[in-house]
């Protein structure tokens, strides 16, 4: 227990050093790019406490938007104090699918550019069957959400079938099918098919009230039963890639495709399959942001969750649990960040910057170890694709 | 110029690499150093070098004490190094490439490369070497860039010369031509510290022998103690180096190749229309000079090239086309020529890489299920059977040893139903002992009935173990001779001169 303990703690230690200075840092910008702050320059006792206020306001109101918020509380209605917290978990389900969807991509060697794409598959798919179809309550979630899976898994197909056959790099292909997937959802959403009645903009029907995902903490909050989606999916990848033979032909192709191939395991099975899971997962995210959240296709569906994707896979060191962490932290970032600028006119895009140093720290970390002192860790075995010779 | 070694000392944490080692070199001798892989060869010499600092010691050069704690201070006290990965840009001529860290320049800044030509032509004369200084180095083989290594220790004044493992990377011939060069160089009273673990080489030039085992001296000895001798002393035990091989009857065809060729993926023809057949009980060894096909010819007898024609006949069945995972499961054992690139995932544990063909059998899968237990206790039988050091066979298979890496291939490959053992270099940068293992176990399928094919480039190996003998040259087989053939008459046939008599 305490082995495990200790081991738990050496592979958090780095992560949690790069938070601590990606806050710091974060801090400083803030403190420095407030006027009121800067204003008391010239006596130094003012500036300090002047900047750690203003950090400390920013930074309460982040916790505000994404943990809890006492001042929510309405009618002696504690629980209402949670509705941050509601907010944060909503935000970060589609980002575990995605992240799941990069993570598995990575360890079998994979850089999965393309779960931007892949959701937005998801996402039309889920959509279509949503709207367009009268079916009883759960077998229409459950036709919706597989439709998406489906249409992803299909789209992340090509790219793996692309590779396999002709040896074309997937980045490439990824960011191009990512292009195309944007491009071929604003086509979409002018279609006769998804144009929503009486509307002219570019948005689809609501989907129908069977084919929503059922809300957890009643209509006060957007809580939904697409987390529960999201941790059986990041069960799922852990299951598949730690039980099964399937998962140990993807990691093998990950670490040695070439022993794996000269052992009888075929590297193209293993490319082809690894792509569609991985776009079934985001194509999942895609399913479980229409189904659970948004309702509506709309042209700004899939935000930034592919890309974030790739950050949170990294930061979750793609381990299943690990990204599910990830995750949540960033959906607490963006949660918390809108709070945060409503509340103290920090901007928005500060979350971003921390989101940045985050990554930054934890890709360089050669440097955390440097000014923290830490000897090299035994296990800490870099996190690679393959690059551009794979 | 003599060198001295006194009592130097290195440790890597709880590891003791040279534990107080003494060594003298005298001046134009060819002082050879005998020691298994990790024996502590390579951080004495790292440390003479000044790549590495000694904990403590002394180092004397005639009977001067020096101070080196850097290349440089090595080379400015006339010691000079050629190591046994080469040092040289591919792209680089010979000339840019012996100049390099020492470039003068003429007027304008312009590189003064003439000189160094004409330094290299000199020593080329000297030594009788024959470098062209303008030739790209890439172009040149092997051999030749070993000398541009040699010629630029010697313009710097190198006079001693250490020699990490020369002849790992080199032919026979190669070989034969480096030991001359040895012998050339201390004639004209040039030192070299020669290290290796080929023992042939070493009673052929040496001098004075001083084994190493574990970091410590443990004999000095001249070379006319025996190669058994030698090999004990090196293993500390008694070493078998000419395996026994029993007579036995010998079965039926049971792989037959049919005019397989081989094509690159430019469509280059590497293994021209060869005809073979290895019998049950048997031992086929195809020797060579490395890249004459010989790795091409292996690999496509698992169909794990993409361009192959003709026909291979696995006990009666044709395989040729089959996927790489058929081909194996028909019962053909393959160890590939490199054990890290090929053979072992070397990120999994020794208990994975036990299983990397065989996880999606029985008893290891249950349908889409790996069982954990017995892909576990699987591994322990292995380990228990094949002798396998290891701490955990949870471990990663890259914290093992060389021939243990071998062995957990090994142990793989032959722990399913074979028919046919492909072996490619099966001992390639092996200490004795592990060779030794292989030796056993390669002969032990032959006693089974197993077909054994044995791709090597190693002389003693080919003739030790085989029943017969395959000669490839420029891909294709010259001859098949039966293994009372000489060392002489096989070192022509791999140089491409048929020889009629040799013809079994």
């Amino acid at each position: 227990m305490r082995n495990a303990l200790s081991k738990f703690g050496q592979a958090i230690k780095l992560p949690g050093l790069s938070f601590f200075m990606a806050f710091t840092i974060t801090g400083l910008i803030i403190a420095v790019s407030d006027a009121k702050v800067l204003a008391k320059f010239s006596s130094p006792l003012d500036f300090i406490t002047s900047a750690l206020a203003s950090v400390g306001n920013a930074y309460l109101a982040l916790f505000q938007g994404s943990v809890f918020d006492v001042n929510l509380i309405k009618d002696g209605s504690f629980i209402q104090g949670f509705y941050p917290l509601s907010e944060t978990i909503v935000t970060a389900t589609p980002l575990i699918l995605t992240g799941l969807s990069v993570a598995l991509a990575f360890k079998s060697g994979l850089f999965n550019i393309g779960a931007q794409g892949q959701f937005i598959f998801g996402a039309i798919g889920a959509s279509y069957v949503g709207f367009n179809f009268d079916l009883p309550i759960g077998i229409h979630i459950l036709a919706a959400a597989l439709t998406g899976a489906i249409f992803a898994a299909i789209w992340g197909g090509i790219v793996g079938i692309l590779k396999a056959r002709t040896g074309a790099h997937e980045v490439i292909l990824t960011i191009m099918m990512n292009y195309i997937a944007a491009y071929f959802i604003l086509w979409v959403l002018k279609t006769q098919t998804f144009l929503r009645p009486g509307r002219i903009d570019p948005i689809a029907p609501e989907v129908n009230e069977n084919a929503r995902l059922p809300l957890l903490a009643g209509s006060g909050f957007r809580l939904n039963f697409g987390i529960f989606i999201a941790l059986a999916a990041a069960l799922f990848v852990w299951w598949l890639l730690t039980k099964t033979t399937i998962g140990f032909k993807f990691r093998a192709v990950g670490a040695n495709a070439q022993a794996a191939k000269t052992a009888g395991i075929s590297v193209p099975f293993v490319i082809t399959s690894t792509m569609m899971i991985c776009g079934a997962l985001a194509g999942l995210g895609g399913a479980v942001q229409v189904l659970g959240s948004e309702y509506a296709l709309n042209t700004d569906i899939a935000g930034s969750f592919g890309f974030d994707a790739i950050t949170v896979a990294l930061l979750g060191r793609a381990q299943p649990l690990g990204t599910v962490f990830a995750a949540l932290l960033f959906g607490a970032l963006q949660a918390g960040g809108r709070t945060m600028q409503s509340n103290t006119g920090v901007p928005l895009d500060i979350v971003q910057v921390t989101q940045a140093l985050i990554v930054l720290f934890i890709a360089a970390p050669a440097f955390v170890r440097y000014i923290f002192k830490i000897k090299k860790m035994k296990s800490s075995a870099a996190l690679t694709s393959k690059g551009w010779n794979g | 110029m003599s060198l001295e070694l006194r009592g130097i000392t290195k440790t890597f944490g709880s590891l003791t690499a040279n534990d107080s080692i003494n060594l003298r070199v005298e001046t134009g001798q060819i002082h050879a150093i005998l020691g298994e892989n990790g024996a502590g060869k390579s951080t004495l010499m790292n440390i003479v070098y000044g790549l590495l600092k000694a904990d403590s010691g002394e180092i004397l050069v005639d009977e001067k004490f020096i101070d080196i704690s850097e290349p440089s201070d090595a080379l400015n006290a006339g010691i000079g190094m050629v190591h046994q990965h080469f040092m040289l840009i591919p792209v680089f001529t010979v000339a840019e490439n012996i100049v390099l860290g020492h470039e003068k320049i003429k007027k304008l800044g312009v590189l003064d490369i003439s000189t160094a030509r004409d330094a290299i032509k000199k020593v080329s004369r000297d030594f009788g070497f024959e470098v062209d200084p303008d030739a790209i180095v890439e172009t040149l083989p092997v051999g030749i860039q070993q000398k541009v290594e040699i010629i630029r220790a010697l313009i710097y004044d190198a006079k001693v010369l250490i020699l990490d493992e020369p002849t790992a990377v080199l032919t026979p011939q190669e070989t034969d031509e480096l030991l001359k060069t040895m012998q050339e160089l201390k004639r004209k009273g040039t030192s070299i510290i020669f290290i290796t673990h080929k023992l042939r080489e070493v009673r052929a030039v040496a001098d004075q022998i001083t084994i190493i085992r574990r970091g410590k001296v443990v004999s000095a000895v001249l070379p006319t103690t025996s190669e058994g001798e030698l090999a004990s002393m090196m293993v500390g035990r008694a070493v078998d180096l000419a395996p026994v091989k029993h007579k036995h009857v010998i079965g039926n065809a049971i792989l037959v190749a049919k005019d397989l060729t081989v094509r690159d993926a430019l469509g280059t023809a590497v293994v021209k229309a060869v005809n073979f057949h290895v019998n049950a009980g048997e031992v086929l060894a195809i020797a060579g000079v490395q890249g004459n096909g010989q790795s091409e010819l292996a690999r496509a007898l698992v169909n794990l090239e993409d361009h192959i024609e003709g026909s291979i006949n696995l006990d009666g069945k044709e395989i040729k086309g089959s996927s790489i995972y058929d081909s194996l499961h028909a019962g053909i054992a393959f160890i590939p020529e490199s054990r890290e690139l090929d053979g072992l995932v070397s990120s999994f544990s020794i208990a994975e890489n036990l299983i990397l063909d065989l996880h999606d059998q029985a008893p290891y899968a249950k349908g889409l299920n790996l069982s954990a237990n017995i892909v576990l206790s699987e591994a322990e039988k292995r380990v228990a059977e094949f002798d396998i050091r290891l701490q955990s066979v949870n471990d990663a298979v890259s914290t093992l040893s060389g021939g243990n890496k071998q062995k957990v291939v090994i142990a793989r490959e032959l722990s399913r139903p074979i028919k046919v053992l492909v072996a490619s270099q099966p001992t390639r940068g092996l200490d004795v002992g592990s060779i030794e293992f292989v030796h056993e176990r390669i002969l032990a399928e032959r006693d089974q009935g197993r077909g054994v094919i044995l791709f090597s480039t190693e002389l003693d190996e080919v003739m030790a173990l085989a029943d017969r003998i395959a000669v490839m040259y420029r891909g294709e087989i010259l001859e098949i001779v039966d293994s009372g053939v000489t060392r002489e008459e096989l070192g022509l046939l791999m140089a491409g001169v048929v020889n009629k008599k040799a013809s079994a």
